[in-house]
């Protein structure tokens, strides 16, 4: 991956002018390339990674994986099934996987009530859906390589040869 | 008198009133740590784990584990093309620091000089001095930090025994290519004089291919080569290092080692060869996050005319304080106090560094940006 995706996926605040410095490259240069990967889509958007645990959210979200079992359709496979399930708002991620079911669905929504009537009432009412099942998430440990932690203290000592 | 001569001798350190004043001080941005800021890789942390786990909590063979010095060997042979005999020519010991001291004391005699070019780290010169011999202290600051074959030769007469030989160098990260190192070793070798070749930060060099000494043609014999895993594996509290080197300076080595170590924690011994075994990917992020830190913090030094080399490894910068009047305590100071930022004064690693400071960049880039602000303010308010 080239280096200025790895700055930036470490931390997106860094400017084209640092990340210039840091590689020794004209800022110039960098800026177009990081307009390049926002115009191919290799890189997506910026965001900031926030514990939601800590964020005193009242309207903090309950988080469901949700294992789909669909009927594959003549000519487009499972990829049009995909789509009408991933393009409601309450799923988060949607992912293909190999094993004993086709899709994992990750949905969020304000409550069990919220969660269990998009399944009820939208996901499993589609045609080529033949089953579902439900895991709420009871606690989250790591996201996305981040471990949801509050940090604790550098313990080095602060000055040594 | 309860203290003897030797330790009377010993000079204390002159900044330790310096360090308690960063150590006393809260919220301090520090750029003067010596070890690394990433912890040890999982995979290494939990081999250490699960030697607990599994009740390896014996003693070892003296020299370390057999199969950690085999590792050693075969690692040494790949990355360099270096054979070290895994039973006699390999000692594993705690840390470097213990591998300097044995090495010292192993081949001695009362008043042999010892060369130590300089600014170098602040054991060298106490170590030899313990030992029974003579530091002799070789300036390398004319020469951009670098020892030069003609520098080395001024310091050359029949009393000096050995060289300790440091790169990529702390305090100045300046490293050598194979071309320079084949000319400091034709002198050596016409000497024979002894290499004591400390590589801690070799896998930490960011512009070429670290060389081992050892690897220089006809050095082997006469060199004792030194690495451990505290600075590429950030692993600097498991004390874990080794050495390699002829058998019968590795046989002394261990007569000591045996006598006051007895051996290294079997602990960090099953950690260290979880390094060796899957450590080279974690290593080889840390150095380009380095290297990129290492541009970032050389520019802006430079830039808010902090004069400084630019290093070749290890992660430390020696930029020049000349240009503000202070001598490099007093400016550590000063900036302690005005503007929180931790750096170490250049006279602690050699007297006649009085004009520089060292400055860690094993630090978030985050620090870096923020103390970068802060040491332009301090010079700023002194321009006026």
């Amino acid at each position: 991956m080239d280096e200025i995706l790895e700055i930036l996926e470490k931390d997106a605040r860094s400017t084209p002018e640092e990340i210039a410095k840091m590689l020794k490259k004209n800022p110039k240069e960098i800026k177009d390339k990081i307009k390049k990967y926002e115009k191919e889509g290799v890189i997506l958007k910026y965001k900031a990674v926030i514990n939601k645990a800590l964020a005193c959210d009242e309207e903090s979200r309950l988080r469901a994986l949700i294992e789909v079992n669909i009927v594959p359709q003549k000519d487009v496979g499972f990829d049009k099934i995909a789509e009408r399930i991933y393009s409601f708002p309450e799923v988060s991620s949607c992912y293909l996987i190999s094993g004993t079911y086709d899709l994992l669905l990750v949905v969020e929504g304000k409550n069990i009530h919220t969660v269990s009537s998009f399944v009820a009432e939208k996901l499993s009412c589609l045609e080529n859906v033949r089953g579902t099942t439900t895991h709420f998430l009871l606690k989250k440990y790591k996201e996305d390589g981040v471990i949801l932690k509050h940090k604790e203290e550098n313990k080095r000592i602060a000055i040594s040869y | 008198m309860l203290i003897s001569k030797k330790v009377q001798e010993m000079q204390p350190s002159g900044i330790r009133a310096f360090f308690d004043l960063v150590l006393g001080m809260k919220d301090v941005i520090s750029l003067g740590v010596g070890e690394p800021d990433f912890v040890t890789p999982w995979a290494i942390r939990e081999a250490g784990i699960s030697s607990l786990e599994q009740g390896l909590t014996s003693y070892t063979s003296n020299k370390g584990l057999y199969k950690l010095r085999l590792s050693v060997s075969r690692y040494l042979k790949n990355r360099f093309g270096v054979e070290y005999c895994p039973d006699e020519e390999i000692l594993i010991t705690v840390g470097v620091s213990e591998a300097m001291d044995l090495c010292l004391r192993t081949i001695i005699n009362t008043n042999d000089k010892i060369l130590i070019p300089s600014p170098c780290y602040v054991s060298y010169g106490p170590l030899t001095a313990l030992a029974g011999g003579l530091p002799v202290y070789i300036d390398t600051q004319k020469d951009g930090f670098k020892l030069t074959p003609k520098n080395l030769e001024k310091h050359i007469d029949n009393k000096v025994k050995g060289i300790i030989f440091n790169y990529p160098c702390n305090p100045t990260g300046v490293s050598y290519s194979r071309k320079e190192l084949s000319e400091i070793n034709k002198i050596l070798s016409k000497h024979k004089i002894i290499c004591l070749s400390d590589e801690i930060y070799g896998d930490l060099t960011y512009d070429f291919e670290h060389v081992a000494f050892p690897s220089l043609t006809g050095a082997k014999e006469r060199t004792v080569y030194f690495n451990g895993f505290s600075k590429s594996y950030a692993m600097t509290g498991w004390r874990v290092g080794y050495v390699c080197g002829p058998k019968d300076i590795i046989a002394g080595m261990t007569k000591i080692h045996q006598y006051t170590i007895m051996c290294v924690s079997i602990t960090s011994q099953m950690a260290a060869c979880e390094a060796l075994h899957s450590g080279k990917k974690s290593v080889d992020e840390m150095k380009r996050e380095y290297r990129r830190r290492r541009e970032f913090i050389i520019d802006g030094l430079n830039d808010i005319g902090l004069t400084c080399h630019k290093p070749q490894g290890a992660f430390y910068a020696f930029p020049s304080i000349k240009k503000t009047g202070l001598n490099s305590l007093d400016f550590a100071q000063k900036l302690l106090q005005e503007e929180k930022v931790a750096v170490v004064p250049g006279t602690a690693f050699g007297d006649d560094f009085k004009d520089y400071i060292r400055i860690s960049y094993a630090s978030s880039m985050d620090n870096l940006k923020e103390a970068l602000v802060r040491i332009n303010n301090f010079i700023s308010k002194r321009k006026r």
